[in-house]
């Protein structure tokens, strides 16, 4: 009992984590249709900008309560600037092109960012240590033992998809958003810029990740270029487990990853070196019998 | 305000969708525009909406050229409807006319997302107006329905809320009536009428031609491609080369 407990926290944990890179898959998708692969470099971009920070320009002697705010800011501004960039250079361009030409552009940005930082950060040629904060401390729930980096995760992602399915339903941009992924040529004509709509979905959806990535980088206390990839691919299938478009549905699906990840790995036959195995075949069965994903709704992005 | 379309030609190719086309639309009054099919009316309607950028000649909306911008259009103050209804389904109708309203709400992206006084106090607003919208076309109660799941009359109605909130100085409705029955035709009538009497400019395009004749102030007759005459619709529904060209004897003689 004890261990499945601790399990299910450990799942929720890496879910909570997942999701926030989720938001960002199933955002952009919801208003572009594209499937853009290098949002997990966004994140692991994000963990690098905190680690910088932390690492050669923080004070040794730094108290958590600054240094967590401005590894955040770090993470999120570094994130939102690749994003950008991203955006402008990458994709804009290609606009009115054939679908596979973003996909591909995607996977190559994806792989562009992953040797840049490999290249050029000090040392990211091996994994990197992240700075250790609270992690002696932990909360106890009878046999059950969560990290507070964990119960921190836990709190803030779910706390910011809701501020961010509030946004989309209720603000200005919100419903040029929805506006947008419904019909866009209708929503250009009421005045909406598409190219601004796409850029601020993918500085929210950016921003998400640099945070994700600081929780990610605090819980886990290890990162290395790969884990963009690794989470990412855990994100996307996230997003289309809850259905893709849908802000909720990332969520959802981001915690189900988790649990069947955390579950599988202890107690299926072949353990934790066969879990990712589980969590794709939780995709495929649900796919085979709901095409459109827990949440999803054919009409694009309605939280 | 006073939207104009100067000497306007507009080309596509070799065919010569408007030739030489002069049209003054006035506030406080509305406007007919009809013509057989084919004769150009709705290239004319997007010329004067900024979809098309005239080959030659100028659109002013009081006196300054109105931008080939669709958006920028709507910003200066023209409102258009849709001969296919071009609302978003899965949003409600209250949503639908918020988004009407974009252009007009100021919120930056930091007070949004603070949820700052500034940021819920121009939400409320922009909720208020376009509550009132949609209770003046008549649908007060639907706000929170989905505009797919609406009835077909109310879903014209709606975007024609949705065109009232960004408040237009003219508004451009493209066959209002098609697919409605009397009942429904009647209760449109009187809808744009109120329009007109908050100083909107109205301009309609029909085929409906009894239609625009009751309800209009001025009507122009647009035939392959050229005005062919306009004038009060008492003027206009007797004029020979109306008849002869649009109408047709037998509709005359009702």
């Amino acid at each position: 009992m004890a261990v499945l407990a601790q399990q299910i926290v450990n799942g929720l944990v890496l879910g909570a984590l997942i999701g926030l890179i989720a938001l960002g898959y199933t955002m952009v998708y919801g208003i572009i249709q594209l499937i853009n692969f290098a949002h997990g470099e966004v994140f692991m971009v994000g963990a690098f900008g905190a680690h910088f920070l932390a690492r050669y320009v923080l004070p040794e002697d730094v108290r958590w309560y600054v240094a967590l705010p401005a590894m955040c800011l770090a993470a999120v501004a570094v994130s939102i600037g690749v994003a950008v960039a991203m955006e402008r250079l990458a994709y804009r361009p290609l606009i009115g092109a054939h679908r596979l030409a973003p996909l591909i552009t995607a996977l190559g940005v994806s792989i562009l960012l992953q040797e840049v930082v490999r290249v050029f950060y000090p040392g990211a040629t091996a994994p990197l240590a992240f700075p250790r904060m609270f992690v002696e401390g932990h909360l106890a729930i009878g046999p059950v033992t969560i990290l507070w980096t964990g119960v921190l995760a836990l709190a803030v992602a779910p706390l910011l998809a809701a501020a961010l399915h509030i946004y989309v339903e209720r603000s200005r941009l919100g419903r040029a958003m929805r506006a947008t992924a419904q019909d866009p040529d209708t929503a250009r004509l009421m005045g909406i810029s598409p190219n601004r709509v796409t850029l601020a979905t993918f500085v929210i959806g950016a921003g998400l990740a640099g945070v994700g990535a600081v929780l990610y980088g605090i819980h886990y206390t290890q990162i290395d270029t790969a884990i963009g990839f690794q989470n990412g691919i855990f994100a996307f299938t996230a997003a289309v487990l809850g259905g893709i478009g849908s802000i909720r549905g990332a969520m959802l699906g981001a915690f189900c990853i988790g649990l069947v990840k955390s579950l599988a790995g202890q107690y299926v036959w072949g353990g934790v070196q066969y879990d990712y195995v589980w969590v794709f075949v939780l995709l495929i069965l649900v796919l085979m019998f709901r095409p459109q994903g827990f949440l999803g709704r054919p009409e694009g992005m309605r939280a | 305000m006073t939207l104009t379309a100067e000497r306007v030609s507009m080309t596509f190719g070799g065919l010569v969708a408007l030739d030489d086309v002069t049209l003054a639309v006035p506030g406080n009054r509305i406007t007919g525009l009809i013509g057989p099919n084919g004769a150009g009316k709705t290239t004319l309607f997007n010329c004067l909406t900024g979809l098309y950028a005239p080959t030659s000649g100028r659109i002013l909306l009081d006196g300054r050229p109105l931008a080939a911008d669709p958006a920028q259009a709507m910003r200066g103050g023209v409102a258009r409807t849709f001969q296919n209804i071009r609302l978003f389904p899965g949003m409600s109708a209250l949503d639908n006319v918020l988004v009407g309203r974009h252009t007009r709400i100021k919120q930056g992206l930091l007070a949004a997302l603070l949820h700052g006084p500034g940021f819920r106090k121009s939400e409320a607003a922009a909720t208020e107006r376009a509550r009132a919208e949609l209770e003046f076309v008549g649908l007060g109660p639907e706000g929170h329905m989905p505009a797919r799941s609406l009835a077909y009359g109310d879903q014209r109605r709606l975007e024609i809320a949705r065109a009232l909130a960004g408040d237009p100085a003219v508004l451009m409705l493209d066959e209002p009536t098609a697919g409605m029955n009397g009942t429904e035709t009647a209760d449109i009538s009187a809808l744009i009428t109120a329009i007109r009497d908050r100083g909107i400019a109205v301009v309609v395009i029909e085929h409906d031609t009894k239609f625009i004749f009751s309800l209009c102030d001025h009507v122009y007759v647009l035939v392959r491609g050229r005005m062919l005459v306009d004038g009060p619709p008492a003027t206009v529904r007797t004029d020979p080369r109306v008849i002869e060209a649009y109408l047709g004897a037998t509709e005359c003689s009702k």
